[in-house]
């Protein structure tokens, strides 16, 4: 393997972790800070006719989740082409 | 037509469905007997995953579970499906470009060690029969439930079907079977939910019917706690369970959702990295269907429960016996329901607590009582109102009802209650043959050819599977018709061990070249070890619920184990010597896409 392929690898590898460490930011955030820490406060939000801490809890975090996979799919196919890896 | 010629038709015209999948979708080769050959689209392998996935448990168990536990209820609802988050992006994709058949293959080669990767084989057998036998049974009781056969009767002809297209067609048969399921299982559990959401709020989405406002001006969810607290039960939106607890149990079934062997395994089946993350994308977005709907499902469910049996006039109480509809008394015979006249008005009431001596009714044969109820043994002698109730509870309510005796509660036609049958069937085999296809693979390719002797060919292997195969499905059998009596707990053990062993093992190996195999094994062991202890200790040697670790349930401590594998597998790699080069090169290999469909051919 040449040096600017190893580099290019390298590069390619950041730039994932970046794009899993901010998707995985907010699968935590939604769970567990807003589905479980603090759903006691969130519950006094009036949502749709849910208390918000229950909806998020029950429905909206699984919403959340279908998007991050198919936006986390998205920017890797970009980030897959951008360093030409794909295939 | 008669509920029953209905039903027959129903399950017996989606077995014809199955079976000739079967036939057409044959498997040739191990490849496609292991992995449907690596070519199945990215779509259809979102949905076999979706079927495999959403077991009898899910179908028929969940919404009741939901319904009887309120908000807690979420741990199940966001574990299960917030999983395939940690999946998609840590596991899926580079498992794929990784290019084997099976978890053991990977931890295995990864680690360069025959232990590691009998440690994995293990987990994969332990965690996939504990699954199994939970389906086999679930089998059965729809047969005996809406056909009124034997249970047994219903194992066997469950494990017939199973069979025949499992072990004929491995994977690619199971996998284009799956999708027909999927269809199946969803139209049984959308149809009813639909039905009853528009009864009750006059929505057609049962997403957005949970949130409406009734003709009573309140809305759903604040009927349902109004309902609860005058009845002694806990807040439907509150929790009960500590912050703590709810947290490591929602955090344990993620990550032993991303560890699973059997959902794993159907990431193999496509055929490029790309392909990998998008049927993730695919399967959540099916699963996502039945289970947004299931808060719906338990919320409808649990007012119109109440409602028909304690009636909505507040200063009188209950609903007669003799008056009380046709579902009630079919479901009691069933025995999920269970009444006993405490107060001698003749009146079903019910309200919190138990309502017999250790919870379940133990019926007295097929003795009558004084209005014709089924006469119990275990009735309290002493009946004494629950904290916070208004009277002593008379009602045994089975979870599992919310689900199978929802049409009837609602008042649908009876092709509905067909479908259903149908559907939770759909869901019971797809899991089945999913969980039996990797213990077959398990067997003849981990252990067989790359343990025990690798010069076996292609056709002794391909028979290896088939053999065992059906081994597993007769032990399936067996469980299925002499079930533990511990099946629940041995649920929440395949978790602990998934999220524990085997997803924390492959993350390692995928994102810290630097791991090495002495730190793998000592991850392992601890993780697994400290699960195991705490989950023996607390449900089968009387641990005490005082000496739980920070409170936290057995459910929830895969995760606590799964932190201590990933402290212990790091210390101890730093403090021996790095993985050969060759191994380094595999993880630089499979962080890249480029190649997939090229390390499949190998």
């Amino acid at each position: 393997m040449s040096t600017s392929s190893q580099d290019n690898a390298s590069a390619y590898w950041a730039e994932n972790l970046r794009i899993i460490m901010t998707y995985l930011s907010i699968w935590f955030v939604v769970s567990f800070v807003g589905g479980i820490l603090f759903v006691d406060q969130l519950n006094a939000i009036p949502f749709f006719g849910f208390p918000l801490g229950f909806w998020i809890d029950q429905q909206g975090s699984i919403f959340v989740y279908v998007a991050l996979i198919w936006m986390y799919a998205y920017s890797m196919n970009k980030l897959d082409e951008k360093y030409d890896v794909h295939e | 037509m008669s509920l029953d010629l209905l039903t027959y038709l129903f399950i017996g015209g989606s077995f014809a469905l199955y079976i000739g999948i079967a036939i057409w979708a044959r498997a040739g080769s191990t490849k496609e007997f292991y992995v449907a050959g690596g070519g199945v689209p990215p779509i259809a392998n979102g949905m076999a995953t979706a079927a495999d996935w959403m077991s009898a448990a899910s179908f028929i168990s969940l919404a009741g579970l939901v319904s009887f536990i309120g908000r807690d209820g979420a741990a199940y609802l966001m574990g299960w499906t917030g999983g395939y988050v940690l999946l998609a992006m840590l596991l899926a994709p580079y498992l794929r470009k990784f290019g084997k058949f099976t978890v053991p293959d990977f931890v295995g080669d990864r680690y360069y060690s025959t232990f590691a990767r009998v440690v994995a084989v293990v987990c994969t057998i332990v965690i996939s029969f504990t699954y199994v036998a939970g389906q086999m049974r679930g089998v059965g009781i729809v047969f005996s439930r809406y056909l009124h056969v034997d249970i047994n009767t219903g194992v066997i002809v469950g494990m017939a079907i199973v069979f025949f297209y499992a072990v004929l067609g491995g994977m690619k048969g199971i996998t284009y079977t799956q999708v027909a399921q999927y269809c199946v299982l969803i139209l049984a559990f959308m149809v009813p939910a639909i039905f009853m959401s528009m009864q009750i709020t006059g929505h057609f989405l049962p997403q957005l019917g949970l949130g409406a406002t009734l003709d009573s001006g309140m809305s759903v969810l604040a009927t349902l706690d109004k309902l609860s607290v005058d009845l002694g039960f806990a807040e439907y939106t509150a929790g009960k369970k500590s912050t703590i607890d709810i947290f490591c149990l929602t955090a344990a079934l993620m990550a032993g959702t991303a560890g699973l062997p059997h959902v794993i395994v159907r990431f193999f089946t496509v055929p490029r990295v790309k392909d990998a993350r998008t049927s993730a994308g695919w399967a959540l977005i099916f699963i996502a269907i039945l289970y947004t709907t299931v808060p719906g499902v338990a919320g409808f469910g649990r007012v119109n429960l109440i409602q028909t049996i304690n009636g909505t006039d507040e200063a009188n109480v209950g609903t007669e016996y003799a008056k009380m509809p046709g579902w009630f008394k079919n479901w009691e015979n069933a025995g999920l329901l269970g009444w006993h006249d405490y107060n001698g008005d003749g009146k079903v009431q019910y309200s919190a607590g138990a309502a017999f001596e250790g919870g379940k009714p133990a019926f007295d044969g097929d003795a009558r009582g004084a209005y014709g109820e089924r006469a119990v043994t275990n009735a309290k002698v002493n009946p004494a109102p629950a904290p916070g109730a208004p009277f002593a509870n008379e009602v045994y309510v089975d979870r599992d009802i919310m689900v199978l005796a929802n049409p009837e509660i609602a008042q649908l036609p009876n092709w509905v209650i067909a479908l259903v049958a149908a559907g939770a069937v759909a869901a019971a085999l797809s899991t089945a043959a999913g969980l039996l296809l990797v213990i077959s693979t398990a067997i003849a390719h981990d252990l067989m050819k790359t343990c025990i002797n690798p010069d076996i060919t292609e056709k002794q292997e391909l028979m290896y599977a088939r053999i065992a195969a059906i081994v597993a499905i007769c032990i399936a059998g067996y469980f299925g018709i002499n079930p533990p009596g511990f099946v629940a707990q041995v649920v929440a053990l395949a978790f602990g061990l998934a999220s524990s062993s085997v997803f924390p093992v492959i993350v390692m190996g995928i994102f810290n070249s630097r791991m090495n195999k002495e730190g793998a094994i000592a991850g392992m062991i601890v993780g697994l070890g400290s699960t195991m202890a705490y989950m023996i200790y607390f449900t089968f040697m009387g641990g005490s619920k005082d000496d739980l670790f920070l409170g936290i349930s057995t459910g929830g401590f895969g995760f606590v184990g799964m932190i201590l594998n990933f402290i212990v597998a790091y210390v101890v790699s730093m403090m021996t010597p790095p993985p050969p080069a060759e191994i380094q090169e595999i993880v630089e290999n499979i962080r890249v896409p480029r190649g997939a469909g090229v390390a499949h051919a190998h």
